[in-house]
């Protein structure tokens, strides 16, 4: 079976051979950053066109259908547009954070990717605290929008920034709960290792109702974190017109937009790794048979299929659920999420322990 | 109690919330019921709804009689003088004089689509259309006069 890990071996033997070790390591990370921008690029394209043909056929709409077959180039065309606007950046603002603050969003979102493991044997960096990681980096995006909301000099956007701090800072716990169940099941925080303890099954099965219920929460804290509706109070368009971003136009704008929607990739990918089994293909205890097909399959597409599942869920609540008032918000969190969290994890840990799981 | 409740709270909470889900996932998976019209391309098979409203007209059959006898019901009834009516004496067979419409004077570009004429109207001479692409470059031309020449009225309309 092909993979990509072959092909980085490849890569690697070939730039030890030409150059010295130091070296070697300059090309291969400019190499990751190069395929990590590239991968943004891409799936800020095919993100914001799902998301429109998603939010469309929910509305009984079309869609976008001009540009291209089908409106396939439709988000091309508006990339193209953004790039070519004008940046204008207004008089009142503090210009060194309200120019750096989307690129804090960009940097926060990039920094997620390290310990992903989009494929078998390729990731970018398998640390040993990968879920650790990540729930402190991902908290680094509030910086940016904080940042973009109080640089603006404008109303709204500080409305809309201290908003999303509140919800961050709140869904940041039921997050981190419904994450430390799977950490307590498979006894890891290194992402490959929880990878690796699914392949007899994946975790949102094996670790019956509290694993399932840690799925949902994380489901909500995931939306709530990335500020997509039900919770983009952050950027609510009937009360603070964008929000945060209100001031920004052209690329910048632009920077904002495709932090969001890599974030919403990056908890997706995050949530499938730990409750369906990141790249692992789905085995059925011992089903021999059956579980040699389910690996024929590459493991990539497992990855990617079950990223997109998640994030089709996603946009799925944005397109049916009202939004919340802010202390509707924070009653979900503080009186719901956070308790259900907590009894959810003494569950997993007595399951852990006695071993009732699979 | 106090559990009994939040736990119905929960329940409940998120039963209305698959249930809308499943509503907008029915309208994902039936694209075909998409409302959308492609305007300019599906001119010819637009499927309009029935009750659309595009200008009055008044209905003639093959003999060019018409059924407006002129009583002004709808001018009285339109509530921003989009309708005049003219009208004129005529002497019929049995040699008595009788009220008939000239002119049905009808200024499209006043018309808020009210439906309130047809709805006045006594004899159903008048009713809505659904052709909708008015737009002429001059006022003028949108002043119809919807009775045709040399039209006359309808036996036994009264």
């Amino acid at each position: 079976m092909w993979s990509f890990a072959a092909l980085a071996d490849l890569i690697h033997e070939e730039l030890n051979a030409q150059l010295d070790p130091s070296w070697v390591l300059a090309v291969e990370m400019i190499l990751v950053g190069l395929s990590a921008i590239g991968l943004f690029a891409l799936l800020g394209l095919v993100l914001v066109l799902m998301e429109r043909k998603v939010s469309a056929f929910m509305q009984i709409r079309l869609g976008p259908n001009r540009v291209g077959p089908a409106g396939l180039l439709q988000t091309l065309a508006d990339t193209l547009k953004l790039l070519v606007k004008e940046g204008i950046t207004p008089n009142g603002v503090d210009r060194l954070m309200f120019n750096g603050a989307p690129f804090i969003a960009m940097i926060a979102a990039m920094l997620l990717l390290a310990p992903i493991a989009f494929a078998r044997d390729f990731q970018i960096w398998d640390l040993n605290i990968g879920v650790l990681y990540v729930s402190a980096v991902s908290s680094l995006n509030v910086i940016a929008i904080l940042m973009a909301g109080w640089s603006s000099n404008n109303k709204y956007s500080l409305l809309g920034a201290m908003r999303s701090g509140a919800q961050i800072v709140s869904y940041e716990l039921s997050a981190g709960l419904s994450v430390l169940t799977i950490v307590v099941l498979a006894g890891s925080l290194q992402m490959s290792e929880i990878v690796a303890s699914q392949a007899d099954g994946w975790w949102v099965f094996k670790g019956h109702v509290p694993a399932l219920l840690a799925f949902v929460i994380f489901l909500i804290a995931a939306t709530a974190e990335t500020n997509r509706a039900p919770f983009d109070l952050s950027e609510a368009e009937s009360e603070l017109t964008a929000g945060f971003h209100t001031e920004y136009s052209g690329m910048k704008f632009a920077l904002f937009f495709l932090a969001e929607y890599i974030n919403v990739f990056i908890v997706c990918a995050i949530g499938a790794t730990l409750f369906l089994g990141g790249w692992m293909p789905l085995h059925i205890g011992h089903w021999a048979g059956f579980n040699q097909v389910m690996d024929w399959i590459p493991s990539s597409i497992w990855f990617f299929g079950k990223t997109f599942f998640l994030i089709f869920v996603i946009m799925w609540f944005r397109w049916t659920f009202p939004r919340l008032r802010i202390d509707q918000l924070l009653d979900l969190e503080w009186k719901y999420l956070l308790p259900i969290g907590m009894v959810n994890i003494l569950l997993v840990t007595a399951v852990a322990i006695l071993g009732w799981h699979f | 109690m106090f559990l009994k409740e939040y736990i119905s709270d929960i329940t409940g909470a998120v039963g209305s919330l698959l249930k809308g889900m499943r509503r907008t996932g029915y309208y994902f998976l039936h694209r075909g019921e998409a409302i959308t019209q492609q305007y300019p391309d599906n001119r010819d098979h637009m499927g309009l709804p029935e009750r659309f409203r595009g200008e009055v007209v008044m209905p003639h059959n093959e003999q060019n009689e018409h059924r407006c006898t002129g009583c002004t019901a709808c001018e009285l009834a339109c509530p921003n003088g989009t309708i005049k009516v003219v009208t004129k004496f005529e002497v019929n067979a049995e040699g008595k004089r009788k009220k008939a419409v000239d002119r049905f004077i009808y200024h499209l570009e006043l018309c808020t689509m009210c439906n309130l004429c047809i709805e006045a109207c006594p004899t159903d001479a008048i009713k809505m259309a659904q052709h909708f692409e008015h737009s002429v470059y001059d006022r003028s031309q949108l002043t119809k006069i919807l009775n045709r020449p040399e039209s006359k009225l309808q036996d036994g309309v009264e």
